[in-house]
């Protein structure tokens, strides 16, 4: 026990010269106490679900959703169009879980069939307006001289009011969801082309375009390889907002009656139906109402989820 | 200033004038012959002619556009196809119900929006600001009919507090004309609200960060003080922007609200226009809110340096 004189409570300042101090004689430094717990990255896609729980829930409620609108004829669902004068405006029962309306036909039924009008609505005018206005706004962002033309243009059209734009557009035509879909698209590109052209201006400023440009490649392949990948992140936001909206206009349209025509059940045209008895008959506008609030609710998270993750840098903004 | 203001207002003419051709255009292409619905059933194909030549409709689209928009803006917008009334007296009708809802709305969005949107950014990341970003995902989610009929069914059927439907002029007095406006104001103001306080908090949150509101604060000045006066201020104009934007909200928004509430105002009159495919009168309409929306975001506009005295033309 050479070193006895070194041990704790035996030491004493100064009476040591610094040359005693031999690497053996000193203590491992105590193990640090576990402030932090350990970081566990979780991989794969149930951590991702852990870290974006906005993607989680409005996901998870679409997948019930589309499955809902899929599935409807195997849902104990009966003939949404089928006619029963008998029992007509029947209270919410165990025989008909959403009442009847003033026609006899299944709430139930026709708020489930319903549901596929507005997703396949907002699908494709999210689809078509993306495609559309990626078109349009990679043309306006690198053909100099038709830039202005087509600004003023979406200007003009983005001074009505969407909803205006499409009621306008559907009063040309009769009622079928394809116009619909084609009216809504018109009145949604002008937002997408805008949104594009802004990616693509700046864009074009960044260091690794020029080397591009230096380098001698060709505008075509500077578009699908340094511009296009750049634009997905914000198009595909865009888009579920757009899908949103689209699900909101196509009920609008129905509801005053320039939309999906009567004999397609559309949450739109159950709400318009029920309009004239919804103050003794409540649930007829109701049952459709809840579902379409919670359908725009689900794409509305997803979009916000997607926003936050795609760019971490306005997650803690807006 | 006076060059800009000149400049701006120049700017929103080829706006405009796009938004004539679009909607002169829906005339243009509209299904169905004036000319053949005059002529009746009797006519003979060369009667048809005849009165299609004595309307002008024979002649070329832009010679039709040109004088249709010197109509215009002598304040004639044809006449009902329906009504046979002036589509401009049709108009004047019907104008103060929807006008009187979109101010309502407008007062009552701003008044609740800014200041939550305020609280939302002071309170960052607890419960309170989690509560206003929550209902502001409800409130673009939810469609303004939705809530209109919940409103209606919740405060006028069962607590019975306000009428259920329809309107009452203000020269009929000022209370029964606000309490027809409530429910469908709170109805549309729903997105709108749910906007401008989603942008309000974004915006303060960036401007809280500022040196001078740490000067501020150190000066002593109190929370209310930075929060309304030293802040708001500075976050004035994208606030004031998307309050601009957010008017088509409310003009879709007053089609549908005056459908539920049955009021009987421009919203009203373009969906029974529809229904009827009275092209006169739905032309006139989205003309008539469309210079509309392009006049409010230029008076914004024109608006900005009085909100930040450091913007210079």
């Amino acid at each position: 026990m050479s070193t006895s004189t070194f041990g704790p409570g035996t030491f004493q300042p100064g009476t040591l010269p610094r040359a005693a101090l031999r690497a053996e004689d000193v203590a491992a430094a105590p193990p640090l106490p576990d402030v932090l717990p350990p970081v566990k990255p979780r991989h794969g896609f149930l951590g991702f679900l852990r870290r974006n729980p906005t993607i989680a829930i409005g996901g998870g409620l679409m997948i019930l959703i589309l499955a809902m609108a899929v599935l409807a004829p195997l849902l104990w669902t009966v003939d949404p169009t089928a006619l029963a004068p008998a029992r007509r405006t029947r209270e919410p029962s165990a025989m008909y879980w959403f009442g009847t309306d003033m026609l006899g036909r299944d709430v139930y039924s026709r708020v489930l069939y319903g549901a596929r009008v507005s997703l396949i609505v907002g699908f494709a005018v999210a689809f078509f307006s993306s495609v559309i206005g990626l078109t349009i706004g990679l043309t306006s962002g690198f053909v100099r001289w038709a830039d202005a033309i087509i600004m003023r243009i979406m200007d003009g059209l983005m001074s009505i009011p969407s909803i205006l734009l499409a009621i306008a557009l559907m009063a040309l035509t009769r009622g079928s969801v394809g116009n619909v879909i084609l009216a809504i698209t018109i009145a949604e590109v002008p937002r997408v082309s805008r949104l594009v052209r802004g990616v693509v201006l700046s864009l074009r400023e960044q260091p690794y375009v020029d080397a591009a440009v230096a380098s001698g490649t060709s505008t075509p392949r500077i578009i699908v390889r340094h511009i296009l990948p750049n634009t997905l992140a914000p198009l595909t936001v865009q888009a579920t907002y757009i899908c949103a909206s689209a699900m909101i206009a196509e009920s609008i349209l129905s509801f005053i009656g320039a939309g999906t025509p009567p004999i397609i059940p559309s949450w739109g045209n159950i709400m318009a139906e029920g309009r004239a008895l919804w103050q003794v008959k409540p649930y007829i506008v109701f049952f459709p109402a809840i579902f379409l609030s919670l359908t725009v609710l689900a794409v509305n998270l997803l979009g916000d989820g997607l926003r936050d993750w795609l760019d971490p840098r306005m997650a803690k903004k807006v | 200033m006076f060059a800009y203001t000149l400049r701006r207002i120049v700017a929103t003419i080829p706006v405009m004038a796009v938004v004539a051709l679009f909607v002169f255009s829906l005339l243009y292409i509209s299904p169905g012959d004036p000319a053949a619905v005059i002529a009746g059933d009797q006519a003979t194909p060369a009667d048809v002619e005849r009165i299609r030549a004595s309307l002008g409709l024979d002649r070329p689209y832009l010679v039709r556009f040109a004088e249709w928009a010197w109509n215009i803006m002598r304040g004639d917008l044809g006449t009902s196809i329906f009504t046979n009334l002036p589509v401009s007296t049709m108009i004047a009708q019907r104008i103060q119900p929807t006008l009187s809802l979109m101010v309502i709305t407008l007062i009552l969005a701003i008044g609740i929006a800014v200041p939550m949107g305020v609280i939302a950014a002071w309170k960052q990341g607890t419960w309170i600001d989690r509560l206003v970003m929550g209902f502001a995902v409800l409130g673009f989610s939810v469609p303004v009919f939705v809530v209109g009929y919940v409103l209606a069914y919740v405060f006028a059927l069962e607590l019975d507090w306000l009428p259920v439907q329809g309107y009452t002029p203000i020269e009929r007095g000022v209370w029964p004309w606000l309490q027809n406006l409530i429910l469908p104001s709170v109805a549309l103001g729903g997105v709108y609200i749910a906007l401008i306080a989603r942008i309000t908090r974004a915006t303060m949150l960036e401007v809280l960060q500022q040196d001078y509101i740490r000067t501020a604060r150190a000066k002593g000045v109190g929370q209310p003080g930075i929060l309304f006066l030293h802040a708001l201020k500075n976050a004035a104009v994208p606030i004031v922007t998307v309050i601009g934007i957010g008017v088509a909200l409310l003009i879709g928004g007053a089609v549908v609200t005056e459908s539920v509430f049955a009021i009987p105002g421009l919203g009203r009159l373009t969906v029974d226009a529809i229904l009827r495919r009275d092209y006169p009168v739905i032309q006139g309409v989205i003309l008539l809110f469309s210079f509309t929306y392009v006049l409010v975001n230029l008076v914004i506009d024109l608006l900005y340096t009085l909100f930040d005295p450091r913007i210079r033309y």
